[in-house]
């Protein structure tokens, strides 16, 4: 029989429950509140009272109200069709709610039925499968969307049946599965995992080492990330968190992307929904919408569910690469998600850490990142689940705990500064601060070499080394005067700020500057190179000044010019006359 | 507050601190409102039998043996169209002199939309001041505060937005404001012959501070009502949010809570979000627009206060003084208004992104050159070109008693260009250069 509570004590969505029965952690139950049945989770337990954060309001919640335990934690539930659906932070689908409002207590189911599926089995009967193991597969929304062996099963198993080709709902029989007690256990497309627990369902997860274009510059040149790699973009409000990540999720080449809108502007998901169905995937032509899932926990839905949000994102990532699928998530932001995490551990009145943070942010922060990565699956095929968080520290400052301990674990730190925004430099990524550790691991570098060419990385260092040397220099110039430093130094600098303009940054409103391709790219970054490795002949700074402003303006609009195209070509004819007059003999 | 019959009276509190009183109680809801001593207060706590009331107006003077009714609801307010022209209190009740309005009964801080039922906003919000409508330009369910150090005139600011603003209704929501302040917006509202479209919710600094925790949601329930049920444009002011920010770190105080950055709770994040999310676009025309004012301490913006509102809200409005021209101005460089991507160059003319971006760089360039100066450097002809612009630019566009069309402001700022530089250094996309450079 289920175990049963009772209401004993609330404070806001923390909920005392006096149980009849064992419970576990992190189990879900469902409170009745006036007729409706409010989902809730034991996040803690002393004797027979059970603590539990409840997703939505407690507003006219009794002392006495009844709660009945479903014996699981909180799940997702896996199956063909999630793609281009609008989720809540538990999964619901949002577009089968009725009504402008959320209603308290509504809970919808997050895939269809109904649909027909066009399978074709890729197992046999006799075959040896485990879970995870590839049974067949469906087409949804163009990509080979697996059935795999449950998650959950535990051992080897026999296919003892399995469907034909043909069209099948995804609650129909799809196979019948032996165990090695000889037991049947039929199967169908659907399947269940707790959100809480990655899925390991993969032979290895060896270092990631593919370039994942974004067609973002300052990325993919400066600081590239790769296909199941982690990276984060940290920075104060309004330096353009937002707006970056948008462009990745439009532009990335991977073939499932997965937002996680938590705690953030219900806009910002809008703006989503408005432009996602209509704008084309750069890579395969298709729609956008179609490749994408959305999960919107906004700051004003329930707190509770916004952890529960990043967490469901990731499980339904994890899902996809299973099927050996390129997948991209994205959460904006993952301070939010901390923050909740404070809420709930204010209210439990657990010993604060550093402002007020549960002392376990950093090992909650660390096991999450540690499930994006790449891997190989059983069958030869690879995986991926790249994830990207931004962080909105307080106040600005870096040195908080979201920042700090997201920092030890997210291999690329693009840092947003409230500087160069100021300024409107676009992108704010600062070209000095910024890393990505993939640039190091001799992996990524043969892998570069051989796709893109075998003097890039070189190029990329030493147009890090030129915006460092070129800081330090206006530095200079900033206390000297123009006149206190030499002209070359003028010319070193103004050196940095073409490749500040040229390559850094971008502007992500306009139709063909806001996504490059890499080949675009280094047609780019070669030419910028080659500037920079000519010498000049000047009199003074203001013609360095001049010069230079000159030859960006002519860059600038090559930039917003289809690459190769007419124009395109007669800017570059008007470069080569420019640099030909300054050139030193 | 009248006793209904049956209903059960409790006269035995068991604790008193500043703000809260527990008494032994069954059958209460959580959020649910009660009468102690006359004053209004709501549940905050529940713990087995024991209940905690959070009472408004403070408990100053509640004896133990204070009479207890519980209402059994959360706070509503009656909505209809007979808000309209009229003053509230924070609890919903006319301080105006007038009749208590009739309409249906509504429970206050109600559910959020479903994301998916939002529409993308897309209509401008033409106020005619160019530091607003050409650089940071405002849209329809737009949330905005303004950044302001509490000697600035921000109300002054916004009740002429709100007034030049083509919006259906206007409702004001004042927390903690002088009573200078609040006669300013009714002399205001009601010179302009506006006030049948203005429904105010004031919390003035007479009244107890915890009070106006109530105000947002009485002025936003009050504007979803307009939106939703009469498809109007709602315009809702609420000013100052750091008021109430400040009476909510002392509830979260007196509630033992730990507080995180600067003494706030650690749920002022997800509270600031509650009431500024409210801003929407409805599908069916409805809007709510929010317009807000933060004060500063010293312009400090990474307060507890202003920080998490600029991470919720789109963007932020700063004025400041420019001491070269003696007037008070939109700062271009701290200002911004997300949602302008989604009609500039759009609902305005083509040029209007690129012309905003370039005249801000400019401005960049002159402050970098006022710099020089100050350090005792020469200036090169480009740094004086820039500070003669930006001279132009602050009393022709910035300033706040700018009164033109986003078309003219966009020929003025053409203008201040060819007057000072060459197509080259105002870095504009060649066609717009060839269409709008005109010579003189």
């Amino acid at each position: 029989m289920a175990t049963k509570g009772i209401v004993k004590g609330i404070v806001s969505n923390l909920v005392t429950l006096e149980v009849d029965g064992p419970v576990s952690q992190n189990e879900i139950c469902y409170i009745s509140v006036g007729g409706v049945k409010l989902m809730s989770e034991v996040i803690k337990v002393i004797g027979q009272n059970a603590y539990v954060q409840v997703f939505e309001s407690t507003r006219g919640m009794r002392v006495g109200d009844e709660a009945e335990f479903e014996g699981h934690m909180l799940e997702v539930t896996l199956a063909p069709g999630m793609l281009s659906r609008n989720y809540d932070g538990l999964q619901n689908d949002l577009d089968k709610m009725t009504g402008v409002f959320l209603k308290r207590g509504e809970y919808t189911y997050p895939l269809d039925t109904e649909k027909d599926w066009a399978f074709k089995p890729l197992a046999k009967a006799g075959d040896r499968v485990k879970a995870g193991s590839w049974l067949g597969e469906v087409d949804e929304n163009f990509q080979p969307h697996k059935i795999m062996v449950p998650f959950v099963f535990e051992g080897t198993y026999t296919v003892k049946s399995i469907v034909e080709e043909g069209k099948y709902k995804i609650t129909d029989k799809m196979a019948v599965l032996t165990n090695e007690k000889g037991e049947d256990i039929e199967v169908n497309m659907i399947q269940k995992w707790p959100v809480k627990k990655a899925i390991t369902c993969y032979k290895e997860k060896p270092r990631p080492y593919k370039l994942l274009e974004t067609g973002v510059r300052t990325i993919d040149t400066l600081n590239p990330i790769v296909e199941g790699g982690t990276g984060f973009i940290p920075g104060p409000f309004g330096t353009g968190k937002t707006v970056l990540q948008h462009a990745i999720s439009k532009q990335a080449e991977a073939d499932i992307v997965i937002i996680a809108a938590c705690g953030e502007r219900a806009n910002e998901v809008v703006e989503i929904f408005a432009e996602f169905p209509h704008l084309v995937d750069p890579h395969t032509g298709r729609k956008l919408m179609e490749r994408t899932i959305i999960i919107a926990n906004t700051s004003n839905m329930p707190v509770a569910a916004r952890e529960a949000s990043v967490y469901t994102a990731m499980t339904i990532s994890e899902y996809y690469r299973s099927m050996g699928l390129k997948v991209l998530m994205m959460a904006d932001s993952t301070s939010r998600w901390a923050q909740a995490l404070r809420e709930m551990s204010n209210r439990l009145e657990e010993l604060p850490g550093p402002d007020a943070f549960p002392m376990d942010l950093s090992a909650i922060i660390a096991n999450f990142y540690a499930r994006a990565g790449y891997v190989e699956l059983d069958n030869g095929a690879s995986g991926s689940v790249t994830f990207i968080g931004t962080v909105s520290p307080a106040g600005g400052n870096l040195k908080e705990p979201v920042t700090e301990n997201t920092k030890k674990v997210a291999r690329c730190f693009y840092a947003l500064e409230q500087e160069r925004a100021d300024r409107k430099r676009y992108p704010a990524v600062n070209p000095i601060d910024s890393y990505s550790k993939y640039l190091e691991y001799p992996e990524f570098q043969k892998y570069i070499s051989k796709h893109i060419s075998s003097t890039w990385i070189d190029k990329v260092n030493e147009v890090k080394t030129r915006m460092l040397r070129g800081k330090e220099i206006s530095e200079q110039i900033n206390i000297l005067g123009d006149d206190g430093v030499p002209v070359e130094y003028h010319v070193t600098f103004w050196k940095s700020e073409l490749i500040d303009f040229v390559i850094l940054q971008q502007d992500a409103f306009d139709n063909i500057d806001s996504v490059t391709s890499l080949e675009r790219q280094e047609f780019m970054l070669d030419k910028v190179v080659n500037i920079c490795h000519t010498e000049f002949k000047f009199e003074t700074f203001t013609e360095v000044m001049d010069y230079f402003k000159n030859i960006i303006n002519v860059f600038k609009q090559m930039n917003y010019s289809e690459y190769k195209s007419e124009n395109f070509n007669g800017f570059n004819g008007q470069l080569e006359v420019l640099l030909n007059e300054r050139k030193e003999k | 507050m009248a006793t209904k019959a049956f209903q059960k009276i409790y006269t035995k509190i068991t604790q008193i601190t500043k703000a809260t009183c527990s008494l032994k109680a069954a059958g209460i809801g959580y959020d649910e409102l009660a009468s102690v001593d006359g004053k209004l207060a709501q549940v905050v706590r529940i713990t087995g039998d024991e209940v905690t009331l959070q009472v408004f107006s403070g408990t100053e003077g509640i004896p133990t043996n204070a009479e207890v009714v519980f209402m059994g609801k959360a706070p509503t307010l009656k909505v209809g169209d007979q808000l309209a022209g009229r003053f509230f209190n924070a609890y919903g009740n006319p301080i105006d002199g007038g009749p208590i309005p009739e309409g249906k009964e509504i429970e206050i801080g109600g559910p959020s939309v479903n994301p998916v039922r939002r529409e993308q906003p897309s209509e401008l919000i033409a106020t005619g001041i160019a530091g607003i409508d050409l650089n940071n330009t405002l849209v329809t369910g737009q949330k905005i505060p303004f950044f302001a150090d509490p000697d600035q005139p921000f109300n002054q600011v916004m009740a002429m937005v709100a007034l030049r603003a083509e919006s259906d209704k206007i409702i004001l929501g004042g927390m903690g404001m002088t009573n200078d302040d609040y006669l300013f917006f009714k002399n205001t509202f009601s010179n302009a012959g506006a006030l049948d479209r203005i429904v105010s919710f004031i919390n003035t600094t007479e009244d107890p501070s915890v009070e106006r925790l109530l105000i947002p949601d009485m002025a936003l329930t009050a504007a979803e009502y307009f939106a939703v049920e009469k498809n109007e444009k709602v315009l809702v002011l609420l000013t100052d949010m750091t008021n109430y920010a400040d009476a909510l770190a002392i509830v979260s105080n007196r509630m033992d809570q730990i507080p995180s950055k600067d003494s706030m709770p650690g749920s002022i994040y997800s509270d600031l979000a509650k009431i500024y999310e409210k801003a929407v676009q409805f599908p069916d025309g409805g809007s709510i627009t929010i317009i807000a004012v933060t004060t500063l301490s010293g312009g400090d913006i990474t307060h507890a206060v202003p920080d998490n509102t600029g991470y919720i809200t789109e963007g932020q409005l700063y004025l400041r003084k420019d001491s070269d021209v003696g007037k008070v101005i939109v700062d271009p460089f701290r200002s911004l208004s997300r949602l302008k991507q989604l009609v500039i160059g759009k609902k305005t003319r083509e040029d209007h992104p690129q012309v905003m971006n370039a005249a801000v760089r400019l401005y960049a360039d002159a402050a970098n050159a006022k710099t020089k100066l100050e350090n005792g450097f020469d200036l090169t002809d480009y740094d004086n070109r820039t500070l003669s612009f930006a001279k132009d630019y602050s009393e022709k566009l910035l300033a706040i008693d700018v009164n033109l069309n986003t078309t003219e402001m966009l020929d003025v700022a053409w203008n201040l260009f060819r007057g000072y530089f060459t197509p080259q250094e105002v870095n504009i996309k060649q066609e717009f250069v060839d269409k709008y450079w005109k010579e003189k």
